[in-house]
């Protein structure tokens, strides 16, 4: 077939998919919804494709290939979208899938929780012995600032705050934990190194503060506040930090895969565990914000919910999900 | 002579059997994008700010939420829901796909962003600028752990930017890609010195079985008759 018997033939189909593909500034088609080209679209880009496989075996004008190539690639993009169910992946994820990705790193979680619990109780009991030591990780202000935060002797606990100001912690808190969080995460890129060297920084500082605070005898102003968010925050921070050693392990032992390809397949599972790990710190964060610093509370109260929620974390991690994992 | 390996082509092979080839972003493109929408981002924080001004600690809590949501999945939710296109990219014609051309999801925008922590380091990108010259497909680390490709966007220019010109007809022998460098000449030749297009026909004409030499003219001339005119 001569090339303009070609054209003829198809210009109006071809007119008529671009008009469609490349909307003008006025009618724009929102190219997400899939639903709005009919049901003849996938006939359409099969028989587009076919036009141009002919195109180029027939050596028609590059012109005219050129033409082609840009409507299928355009088209390509269309019918390739993946439509996901949003809602119910989120159920799934929540009641089993998150809790099963867990499982499946135990032993980078182990890991992760040897490196920060190891070096935060290290703190904590070298403190008790030696206080002086709490001057290697905190400067003389934090310690002052510390001080005055959980002063038995002062009304209020933690810090300073009035009710609008609990709102303004949430947003603290979902600001900055979270992101240290996912910087764990992503610092585990570099060999797992950048983790470790998160995990420690992060236990360190904590236990120093616990340590000392303990030391002073602030004991019951210091742990009934940090009591109730300690499950979600401490595991978050492991599992941020988990998720960091799956990413850089893929890289220094891949097994029989390249390297690239293991750290492709890795960081999807890694990327997979840290959207459960971003909804614990924000439920971290909540619960610092709203139920942390009521000090009207008394102090056991404070205490059954915060091992309440380390008993229901842990058994969501240990047990959830695990029918349909079989 | 290959034209496609000169160029930033890359060829993605589809079910279908065919296939379509993308147009790679390079470096400079990409960080132009990304100042676009880094300035954007600055200009919202400035503008909240003043307007969370007026409801105390209640809007400081509210201003670092935002300002958490947008650091970290502003490009997120752009190229989720907008086929790959934040308004930077948007700007210089550009779009984040996967590696086979298909639009990109989910857990594949979350890795390559949330690893741009990584690219970031140590100053200004030097990580992801290392790794984008590194490899064959101006691939950052985000982009390589979540393999996708930022690409030019497919624009509809179905008139041809062919300077016109009497058309000349094509000595027999020349093969697709060949005839392709020669229009592609014709199409960018508007924007070339007078030196380079006569450079650049030097090169082209060698193209021509007979041998011999061909002014750029010509070539336009030529291309003008492979277009049909």
């Amino acid at each position: 077939m001569k090339q303009s018997a070609f054209e003829n033939k198809n210009e109006i189909f071809w007119r008529e998919l671009e008009s469609r593909i490349f909307p003008g500034s006025k009618r724009k088609l929102r190219s997400r919804q899939l639903t709005q080209l009919d049901q003849h679209f996938p006939e359409q880009y099969r028989r587009l494709c076919h036009h141009l496989a002919l195109a180029r075996s027939r050596h028609y004008s590059p012109v005219l290939v050129n033409r082609l190539e840009k409507l299928v690639t355009a088209c390509h993009q269309m019918f390739y979208q993946r439509k996901t169910h949003i809602l119910s992946s989120i159920l799934l994820y929540i009641t089993g899938g998150f809790a099963q990705s867990v499982r499946n790193e135990i032993r980078w979680v182990m890991l992760s929780a040897m490196l920060f619990f190891g070096s935060f109780l290290a703190m904590l009991i070298t403190l008790q012995y030696e206080p002086d030591m709490v001057y290697t990780v905190l400067d003389g202000q934090q310690i002052a600032e510390m001080e005055a935060m959980y002063d038995p002797t002062q009304d209020r606990i933690g810090r300073e705050r009035q009710s609008d100001t609990d709102f303004q912690m949430f947003g603290f808190y979902i600001f900055n934990n979270t992101s240290i969080g996912l910087r764990t995460f992503a610092s585990g890129l570099l060999f797992g190194v950048g983790s470790v060297i998160t995990l420690l920084f992060n236990g360190l500082v904590i236990g120093s503060v616990a340590g000392y605070l303990t030391f002073l005898g602030y004991t019951s102003s210091f742990w009934s506040f940090v009591a109730g968010h300690s499950a979600m925050e401490l595991m978050a921070i492991v599992l941020s930090g988990a998720a960091g050693f799956k990413l850089g392990f893929a890289i220094i032992s891949p097994g029989r895969k390249s390297r690239l390809r293991s750290l492709r397949d890795h960081a999807r599972e890694a990327i997979y565990m840290m959207y459960g790990v971003a909804l614990m710190f924000f439920i971290a964060a909540f619960i610092e914000a709203y139920w942390s610093s009521i000090t009207s509370i008394a102090p056991v109260i404070k205490y059954t919910v915060g091992i309440l929620f380390w008993i229901l974390l842990l058994l969501y991690f240990v047990f959830a999900g695990r029918k349909r994992a079989t | 002579m290959d034209a496609y390996n000169l160029d930033s082509l890359n060829a993605v092979q589809t079910p279908e059997g065919i296939e379509i080839n993308l147009r790679l972003a390079g470096i400079w493109p990409r960080s132009v994008a990304w100042m676009i929408d880094t300035i954007i981002r600055g200009v919202i924080y400035f503008v909240l700010a003043l307007v969370v001004n007026q409801f105390g600690k209640f809007g400081t809590g509210l201003l670092l939420i935002s300002i958490f949501i947008m650091e970290w999945f502003y490009p997120v939710l752009f190229e989720v829901l907008n086929n790959g296109v934040t308004p930077g990219k948007k700007s210089l014609g550009l779009q984040v796909v996967n590696a086979d051309g298909t639009p990109i999801g989910w857990s594949s925008s979350m890795l390559r962003n949330i690893l741009r922590t990584v690219d970031f380091l140590p100053l200004f990108y030097g990580v992801g600028l290392i790794s984008m010259l590194m490899n064959d497909k101006f691939q950052r680390l985000g982009d390589l752990a979540a393999d996708t490709l930022v690409v030019y966007r497919q624009q509809n220019t179905s008139e041809s930017q062919i300077p016109e010109a009497p058309a000349l007809h094509l000595p027999p022998g020349l093969n697709l890609k060949e005839q392709q460098a020669i229009i592609t000449f014709a199409e960018r030749s508007s924007q070339l010195s007078e030196e380079r297009k006569e450079e650049l026909a030097g090169i082209l004409s060698q193209l021509k079985p007979a041998g011999g030499s061909m002014t750029a003219d010509e070539l336009i001339r030529l291309a003008n008759g492979l277009a049909g005119r």
